[in-house]
């Protein structure tokens, strides 16, 4: 806290008292209201002076919120997140904007990573940034009416009447797909040569799910590269503002789908952190065990693929076949296989099952092996690293400016863990190191996977042999599903069980983000609530959109083999890039 | 030999060369099967075998789609030129003592021509495709085939020195107290790559890269001109290794026991499993280190392989 209050009072000293308010939240993160001519002249500042990574960027439309006579007179929010790495601290700060469809100065001059922020909040909000470079739509269509994150945009499918695509709106449509490289700020010839444009995508074997990336080549050089996203789009924030706390659990097992329930733990952490639920040890230590189960999982699909990607047929079946094993596992614990929504408002669904202990223990003696083999099959090959040495270079610099988290951030050399730095659900007691490499590269990127397999290997272990007996949900009114214990013996449990089972639990009004180190890097949920059964906002930052983001930083000058060394190392998924 | 027998032999040398390259079709799947830790087609008949028959049944019935934006007769051209220089090239191939459908003195430059020729299915039928992908596929194809044809023959010109003819025949004869793997190891190495790269497989299917360029050369074909890619790569690799037996592992010779005819088979056999071998356990280097490996290190070793092979020759002779 002291940290933050100095930065508040540096802030104050710059800009002076009036320029800012500051609104006490429930994440204890620091959070100042600033007006929009400020903003710019703040952040730069602030950039300058140990916040250098743009963390995330997003807008709220608070024209319905309960309660916001306490708050700024605002129609619409624009929140920033800055982080530090040096002081390990976030900084909130706040946009008020009034109108329809207000405009505010875009900040993608400091931060080339605000640009497709920025751009979302365009597509969502309707809400303009003045010197946006290319302020179009991101994640829907092109041709799309109206912008889905304002509150007035019907939620549900059956409140928007009967769709019909009737002739010249086919043809509309038709025409807004034909392509035109200045609509997507590329030429279509130099001086010296005209270039050729490839559609990777969206149908793609080495694109990993839908995702469009326009080549510009020369030859088969890679002169610019501009991913088109949001196939994968299913308004996972929208639906945060219509689901109740609880119901909403199993839409982020499908964020991440690889994460699984690490992604309940994202969600879940902020939602306890408003509620004020303190869960008991034993839940720490099963979600942490489950998480670090999912991360292995998703490395294993990310080293398979990865391998298939360079055109290694094998790898991929025998590190699928091992999935299956930790699949095995998870359905013992939980009854589903990828995605479990298992985690529950303080706690989890259920207690661990009998003979948990062996299955695990069987895992951990035998992956270890296993890793090995794949290593040496993979990582170890000549010809792989020949395809991804000094592939995809990005500097530590230029990670943090695009926003780059977990293990493409530790490719760099760069010592940062979230799970280590700032430890949630009982990281901190668990002993493990954070692995490194040097280069940041596509094969440094890759060996540092590697090695947190073993990492997450050495913490599951540790979960097993100290499992804590006790409660697997916390005695807490807030908890989903409720406690049922002395329903029958007094009447206020009962009516709160009642209300609870059906409406869903009621969290008080506030505000929280939690951060965890996810299996592609930094996962965060921002939640409003304003006293409600559901969130009033909920926004999604994940690592994919970020990584994304920078692919074309970093495939320019290389050829179309190598746009898939990097889209392999960089290891994201669709669903969690355009949520 | 009457007519009739020259008859017999071509027939029969397209009967199993042929069947061959359909049965590749189950072995290939069923190797990589084992290899992968699967099952692999194991339903349709006696362990899976008919999975070739339901393959080829397929192929036949599915839609055999000529996209409009493609030059319809250069499509049509490309994947039979595949198939017939491969099945022109085996003509020269002795498959036993008097088993060859042409004698040729100068079976190797014929044998050499024709696989030239084979380029010439990926460069058309990738431009005929009008597709982005296919001409990528087509353009590395080229290239990487010119580069390899290149030493491809420079790594047999060893073989000739020592067997002293060009006609293969005389080579496996020459072979009748050693293989001439073992003096022409060099040669024998680099020919095989060379094969790799010739039959575009792993980890030299450049052309295709299905990661990368979806299938290459051959996205837009379909039905049984698609099929007649798929046999010309197997008939390829047939080929590639009936060579490798003739010419650096004493052809049909062997124990009596066998019949020359099976130990030819035999051998062959074994080659073909080495290529899926390759397919299950290398990854795919990228198309200019491919080409660098060629011209830089492929090239200079062929050259001193001949260099050496050469001057033990002379120095043997006096």
């Amino acid at each position: 806290m002291l940290e933050t209050d100095h930065i508040h009072t540096q802030l104050i000293q710059r800009f002076g008292p009036d320029a800012f308010q500051q609104q006490i939240t429930a994440d204890r993160i620091l959070t100042l209201w600033t007006s929009k001519s400020n903003i710019v002249s703040i952040i730069e500042y602030l950039k300058s002076n140990n916040f250098p990574f743009l963390y995330d960027l997003c807008g709220i439309d608070e024209r319905d919120r309960a309660g916001k006579e306490k708050l700024p007179v605002a129609d619409f929010t624009i929140v920033y997140h800055l982080f530090s790495f040096k002081q390990n601290e976030f900084v909130r700060l706040k946009v008020a904007l009034t109108g329809e469809y207000p405009s505010l100065p875009s900040i993608t001059a400091l931060f080339p990573n605000a640009n497709w922020y920025e751009r979302e909040i365009y597509d969502m909000f309707g809400i303009r940034f003045e010197g946006h470079p290319h302020l179009t739509r991101l994640l829907m269509p092109l041709t799309w009416q109206g912008h889905p994150l304002r509150k007035e945009y019907p939620a549900r499918a059956t409140e928007m009447g009967p769709f019909r695509l009737w002739d010249e709106k086919q043809d509309i449509e038709q025409e807004a797909l034909r392509f035109k490289p200045e609509e997507w700020g590329m030429q279509s010839h130099s001086e010296d040569s005209d270039f050729m444009f490839l559609n990777i995508g969206p149908q793609h074997p080495g694109t990993h799910g839908v995702l469009r990336i326009i080549l510009q080549l020369d030859g088969e050089e890679i002169v610019d590269a501009v991913p088109e996203i949001g196939f994968h789009h299913r308004g996972a924030e929208k639906m945060g503002e219509r689901q109740s706390w609880h119901t909403y659990i199993p839409y982020t097992d499908r964020v991440d789908y690889l994460g699984g329930v690490m992604n309940n733990l994202a969600y879940l952490l902020a939602v306890e952190e408003m509620a004020g639920i303190k869960v008991p040890e034993r839940v720490k230590v099963i979600r942490v065990m489950l998480c670090e189960l999912f991360r292995i999982n998703s490395h294993l699909v990310w080293f398979g693929t990865f391998a298939q990607d360079l055109g290694q047929l094998s790898p991929v079946f025998y590190m699928f076949t091992q999935r299956e094993k930790i699949f095995d596992i998870i359905e013992a614990v939980c009854g589903d296989r990828m995605h479990p929504n298992w985690f529950r408002i303080g706690g989890v669904a259920q207690d661990l099952p009998q003979g948990w202990d062996r299955l695990v223990r069987e895992f951990i003696v035998h992956f270890p092996k296993e890793l090995k083999q794949y290593n040496d099959m993979v990582l170890r090959n000549s010809l792989i690293k020949a395809r991804t040495k000094g592939i995809g270079v990005y500097t530590l610099e230029e990670a943090i400016e695009w926003g780059v988290t977990g293990p493409g951030l530790r490719a760099c050399g760069f010592e940062w863990d979230f799970r280590k730095k700032r430890p949630y659900s009982g990281y901190e007691m668990f002993d493990f190191d954070i692995p490194i490499a040097q280069n940041g590269d596509c094969y440094d990127r890759s060996v540092v996977r590697v090695e947190e397999m073993r990492q997450s290997l050495r913490i599951i272990e540790q979960c097993l042999n100290n499992m804590p007996e006790g409660a697997y949900k916390a005695d807490h009114p807030l908890t989903t599903p409720p406690i049922k214990k002395h329903t029958m013996q007094d009447i206020e449990t009962l009516i709160n069980h009642f209300l609870n089972v059906s409406w869903g639990p009621v969290i008080p009004p506030g505000e929280a983000m939690s951060c965890v180190e996810a299996t592609k890097g930094a996962n965060s949920y921002y939640l409003v609530s304003d006293g409600n059964t559901s969130s009033y906002r909920t926004r999604i930052r994940t690592p994919s959109f970020a990584h994304m983001q920078m692919i074309p930083y970093i495939s320019k000058g290389y050829t179309v083999a190598d746009l898939l060394s990097i889209l392999g190392s960089v290891d994201y998924v669709l669903a969690d890039i355009d949520r | 030999m009457t007519v009739m027998q020259h008859i017999w032999i071509v027939l029969g040398v397209l009967f199993v060369f042929l069947n061959i390259a359909a049965g590749l079709i189950w072995v290939e799947r069923r190797l990589l099967a084992m290899w992968q830790d699967r099952l692999g087609p194991n339903r349709a008949g006696p362990l899976g075998l008919f999975i070739v028959l339901a393959d080829t049944l397929k192929l036949f019935f599915k839609e055999d789609w000529i996209p409009p934006f493609a030059d319809k007769w250069v499509f049509i051209l490309a994947p039979a030129i595949v198939v017939a220089s491969v099945l022109m090239g085996l003509a020269i191939v002795p498959f036993a003592p008097g088993i060859v459908v042409a004698d040729l003195n100068v079976g190797l430059m014929f044998f050499l021509a024709m696989s030239s020729l084979g380029v010439y299915s990926i460069v058309l039928g990738g431009w005929a495709s009008n597709n982005k992908y296919s001409l990528l596929g087509a353009l590395r194809g080229a290239s990487q085939m010119i580069a390899y044809e290149v030493f491809m023959g420079l790594s047999l010109m060893g073989v000739v020195m020592l067997s002293k003819s060009f006609n293969l025949t005389d080579i496996v004869a020459a072979q009748e107290n050693m293989w001439f793997i073992v003096t022409q190891p060099v040669g024998f190495v680099i020919f095989f790559i060379a094969g790799l790269a010739e039959t575009h497989r792993l980890p030299f299917d450049i052309p295709e890269a299905e990661s990368e360029l979806i299938a290459g050369f051959h996205s837009e074909y379909s039905g049984m001109k698609f099929g007649m890619f798929f046999i010309g790569e197997y008939l390829g690799i047939s080929l590639i290794s009936a060579m490798t037996v003739t010419l650096f592992f004493g052809g049909w010779l062997g124990p009596a026991f066998l019949p020359p005819v099976v130990w030819f088979f035999l051998k062959t056999f074994v080659f073909i499993g080495i290529f899926i071998l390759m397919r299950a356990s290398l990854p795919r280097p990228r198309y200019d280190q491919l080409i660098g490996y060629g011209w830089k290190l492929l090239l200079p070793l062929v050259l001193l392989n001949l260099l050496v092979t050469g001057a033990i020759a002379l120095w043997l002779r006096s």
